[in-house]
């Protein structure tokens, strides 16, 4: 037999410079990014829009605690921030309450609601999940969408606490003002949601570096093989759908203190299948990716309405299609896309990656050429879509053409160029 | 403390009316390596799933040192020293070699659910990783995602999850299946390396891994041991011969 020394064990953790780079420096240009958005100024449209972003980012990444982290696929996790936003209303109209008759809500800054709803989110989630972790894969994704129908209609019913379908509301302004912030102007609320959109991200990411983090991952790999190593994925999957639950309370806490309202809508499948979009499309296998889903999808939701009525048909498609051609999300799109860069800083490289750019951006048009026209066409008001100084008018067979045309020669060619070697998406 | 490691009484399990173990004993001492045999279908896996708590049994009586553990969970019987390995490999895909052997170190070491610690600061857990990788020889790999490893390397990394919450009884299910012959020497090797001083329970398909590893071989024929005794003894045994080995030149190899 051999003689194995176990003396001198290598080290096998990363260098602190890759630590420093993976880790630290993504929060930190968050950070910058943050504090930064106000010197530019920004209206009170584009103030409003950033702290949805935020709100949405949380909520995101919450779900993504579930689906990329533990591999569980949930239909209902609007109902944890939902109620996470209801305790942080109750909690501010306490405020609001004990400011004329005192009492210990008094102490309690409006800055810290996200706290309560924290704590109401991850009370939800582990009464709730208690049953529902007992099962994974269909059988917990069906109790999810199950629960989501439940309290949406407990919602509607219970007036005293949901306010029926008016919801409840409250006044942000009272009790004591933390970092000198009012939390009246709407400058006021962005410095609110940046701090808690930082410190959520933070926690989560940080939480992803934890032994039970960890686990998670592990269950979602093989929960067979877990049992095997000394735990209980049902336990491990438990606690991660409470942690879950109360960062989902977090974001319904934010947007209780920014909108001033909570109605059981919030609770429905609506925003629980919202959010499974913005993880989904964002890229569910990357940290990162439900971030980045929050910004494109809130930001379509506010202005893309502005533009098409068929913006839910769009949201719909770039679904599917980032389903079908890019699971991995737009995460893994700039992932593989500067990851093929890196690989082939040549003219060749730069013309592939334009050429797969320019084509997807043909197929785009053409597709959106035909949503628009058939949208003009049912409405029959006989307008015409206007591109660019465009006059395509729906009752003309040339528009259709030009739609068909663009749509067919760009899915074709990004088929040819995907045989030719894909961009490893 | 009792002086056996593993102790199976009346063992019993049907699915249905399948009858699958009918009725297995055995007693395995502290340190001792046992290896399990018997033609397909003879319920070798069907007896790991018994012992590491996958199924219930049916019937009959489970002690692991003592303490009865028929009935328990997989995860409480690992909790208590028992660690088994998987015919197919079973191994956590989507990550690196490391973070997988570090999966099988964490509950030993006492992090369990731990939400407040960072795992990248837990020295314990490195240096034991480390140890691990660096025994079964997979540190030059720690980094390379567990999927994309040869079938080999897989089988490896395997054992390496098994012993890496330092189980005192270990059971490896047909460790060396798909080796090629030079593969099969070293994980045999390794084998004995990584259970060195702890209690080894093995099903096992190739004879010479069998007849060269084990202090004690048990015989499994249709749900029932046939014989239990030292390599000479089943050698010499001759329901063995009828039952399993039957074949004669299948036996002069063993024998030779």
């Amino acid at each position: 037999m051999t003689d194995y020394s176990l003396d001198r064990v290598p080290d096998l953790a990363p260098s602190a410079r890759y630590k420093f780079a993976t880790r630290v420096l993504p929060l930190l240009l968050l950070a910058l990014i943050l504090l930064s958005i106000p010197l530019f100024e920004p209206s009170r449209t584009w103030l409003s829009l950033f702290n949805a972003i935020g709100i949405n980012m949380v909520f995101a990444l919450s779900y993504n605690m579930l689906l990329g982290q533990a591999g569980l696929l949930s239909f209902g996790h609007a109902v944890y921030f939902g109620l996470g936003g209801y305790a942080a209303m109750h909690g501010m109209n306490a405020i609001e309450n004990a400011s004329y008759d005192g009492g210990i809500w008094a102490a309690f800054p409006m800055f810290g609601l996200p706290l309560v709803g924290f704590a109401g989110g991850a009370l939800a989630g582990a009464l709730i999940g208690f049953p529902s972790c007992r099962r994974s894969d269909v059988p917990f994704a069906m109790i999810s969408l199950g629960i989501a129908e439940l309290v949406a209609a407990a919602g509607f019913m219970f007036i005293s606490v949901f306010g029926g379908e008016e919801g409840i509301t409250g006044d942000r302004m009272n009790g004591i003002e933390l970092f000198g912030l009012s939390l009246g102007p709407l400058g006021d609320v962005y410095w609110f949601i940046a701090f808690w959109t930082f410190v959520g991200v933070a926690l989560m990411y940080a939480f992803t570096r934890t032994p039970l983090g960890k686990m998670a991952q592990a269950v979602r790999d093989n929960p067979e093989r877990v049992k095997f190593v000394g735990y209980n994925p049902n336990r491990v999957r438990y606690l991660v759908f409470i942690a879950a639950g109360g960062f989902a309370g977090l974001a319904g806490g934010m947007s209780a203190v920014n909108y001033e309202i909570f109605t059981p809508e919030s609770l429905s499948v609506i925003p629980s299948g919202l959010v499974l979009l913005m993880a989904f499309i964002g890229g569910a296998r990357y940290f990162a990716g439900p971030i980045l889903g929050a910004v494109v999808l809130t930001y379509m939701q506010s202005n893309l309405s502005d533009y098409s009525e068929a913006w839910l048909l769009y949201l719909g498609l770039l679904f599917i299609g980032m389903i079908l051609f890019a699971p991995g999300g737009l995460a893994g799109l700039l992932l593989s896309g500067t990851a093929a860069l890196k690989h082939s800083l040549s003219v060749k490289g730069l013309l592939r990656v334009g050429a797969f750019a320019s084509s997807a951006l043909l197929a785009a048009a053409g597709i959106i050429v035909l949503v628009e026209l058939a949208v003009r066409y049912s409405n029959g008001f006989g307008e015409a879509f206007e591109p660019f100084g465009l006059h395509l008018a729906p009752d003309q067979m040339m528009s259709w053409v030009v739609g068909l045309v663009l749509a067919g020669v760009g899915i074709g060619a990004l088929k040819v160029l995907s045989k030719q070697g894909g961009m490893g998406s | 403390m009792s002086a056996l490691a593993l102790q199976l009484k009346d063992l019993r399990k049907s699915f249905g009316p399948a009858k699958i173990i009918e009725g297995v004993s055995l007693d395995i001492a502290r340190g001792e390596r046992h290896a399990i045999i018997g033609p397909n279908g003879a319920g070798k896996s069907t007896l790991f799933n018994l012992i590491s708590g996958l199924f219930p049994p049916s019937s009959g009586q489970i002690s692991l040192g003592g303490k009865q553990i028929n009935g328990l969970k997989p995860h409480q019987i690992n909790r208590l020293g028992l660690s088994r390995s998987f015919q197919v490999s079973n191994i956590f895909a989507n990550m690196s070699v490391r973070e997988n052997v570090r999966c099988g170190v964490l509950w030993s070491l006492g992090y369990g659910h731990s939400f407040w610690r960072n795992i990248g600061n837990l020295k314990e857990v490195q240096h034991k990783t480390a140890e691990v990788l660096e025994k079964v020889g997979l540190t030059e790999k720690a980094d390379v995602p567990a999927v994309l490893l040869t079938y080999a390397d897989q089988r490896t990394l395997e054992i390496a999850i098994t012993i890496a919450g330092g189980a005192d009884v270990i059971l490896l299910d047909e460790p060396t299946a798909g080796m090629s012959h030079s593969e099969t020497a070293r994980a045999i090797e390794l084998i004995e390396r990584a259970t060195e001083g702890k209690t080894l329970l093995i099903v096992e398909h190739d004879m010479g891994v069998v007849f060269g590893l084990s202090d004690r071989i048990s015989v499994l024929v249709y749900g029932e041991i046939i014989a239990t005794g030292t390599p000479e003894e089943i050698r010499g045994n001759a329901r063995v011969r009828e039952a399993y080995l039957g074949d004669e030149t299948d036996m002069a190899e063993v024998t030779a």
